[in-house]
């Protein structure tokens, strides 16, 4: 499968045909929603333990994820694009997580920030109230490492997520790409 | 008062418990027998009310699981005087049971809940004894140190 993932360095996809006083921008209408979608993911305010003060230093002005499109933070799931899971996830907050999901309208992406949030962490051995990765309740489109990550890593891992969304591949099709790959 | 003149007066006040200078307080101890059928109220009131005392003030309440029995631990703390002081009371570890103080310090009452919820210490007396932190159909109480969820736990 012949796949052109969109390079950060080339802003518009598709080709542009120079014509005399002007030119024609030629694309596909799915790449041009993809393009538009990657650029304005709106984060949902969820932050249950320290990678929140990570997530807040990675919103606020020396790190500022505006300037990707990430624009403002909202406290509602039903105006966010992408919940970032910054924190422990405990058995008594799953179903609200999940909730919280069902709530946010289509496309809508997920990040599991943190040891915490990918596999438990630190909580993984010895306890009883820790969901061992926010993985089991809603389906995680990026993981970053870390404990908690740095505001860099939160930065690398919302890029990511961007070009995940410009590639315009689902789920299965980004497994099989990988399989084939032999990765 | 000074921790020393303190420790002088609860010895006075209190001849068969055994009292001790801790870190930072002194720390009165008393056999859960020496306290039953009411009297750990009565000896918490005169702490409260006794004029050179005025512990007027809990500011925690815990307790503590030795795997033989259980501790329970109250600071207390005057607001007129700044002195403080800790009590404990052992309580055996089959059917934990202790008064409970809601009625004479209102914090009490949350502090109570909780730990009953976590150790299963049962509060005779309490206004509203339920879970607090856990679902209501929890079985168990997670922080004694033989609680096992073969479900929910790994074993490291």
């Amino acid at each position: 499968m012949d796949v052109k993932i969109t390079e950060p360095s080339l802003p518009f996809p598709g080709s542009i045909q120079d014509t005399p006083g002007g030119g024609i921008v030629l694309s596909k209408l799915d790449d041009v929603i993809n393009w538009a979608r990657s650029n304005s993911v709106w984060p949902l305010t969820f932050a249950t333990s320290c990678c929140g003060i990570e997530m807040m230093s990675a919103a606020s002005a020396k790190y500022d994820f505006s300037r990707f499109g990430f624009e403002v933070a909202r406290a509602t799931p039903r105006q966010a694009d992408v919940i970032i899971i910054a924190g422990t996830i405990v058995n008594k907050m799953a179903p609200v997580l999940k909730r919280l999901y069902d709530q946010m309208p289509d496309p809508k992406y997920v990040i599991a920030m943190g040891a915490c949030a990918i596999s438990g962490g630190p909580f993984f051995y010895n306890t009883y109230s820790v969901v061992k990765g926010a993985d089991h309740i809603i389906p995680v489109d990026v993981y970053i490492a870390g404990c908690p990550p740095r505001p860099e890593a939160l930065l690398h891992a919302l890029i990511t997520l961007q070009e995940k969304i410009r590639s315009g591949l689902t789920r299965d099709q980004i497994r099989a790409q990988f399989s084939e790959d032999g990765k | 008062m000074g921790n020393d003149e303190l420790l002088e007066k609860l010895k006075e006040l209190f001849p068969d418990a055994s009292i001790e200078q801790g870190n930072d307080w002194p720390e009165l101890l008393f056999e859960h027998a020496q306290v039953a059928d009411g009297k750990f109220l009565e000896v918490v009131q005169t702490l409260k009310s006794t004029n050179e005392f005025l512990f007027n003030y809990l500011f925690c309440e815990t307790c503590v699981d030795w795997k033989t029995h259980f501790n329970m631990v109250y600071h207390l703390e005057s607001t007129q005087y700044r002195h403080s002081m800790v009590l404990k009371v052992k309580l055996n570890h089959e059917q934990p049971s202790i008064d409970s103080l809601s009625f004479v310090y209102r914090t009490a009452e949350m502090h109570e809940r909780e730990i009953f919820d976590l150790f299963g210490i049962v509060f005779t007396g309490h206004p509203n004894l339920k879970r607090i932190i856990l679902t209501e159909d929890w079985v168990g109480h997670p922080l004694r140190k033989d609680y096992d969820d073969p479900i929910n736990m790994i074993k490291l």
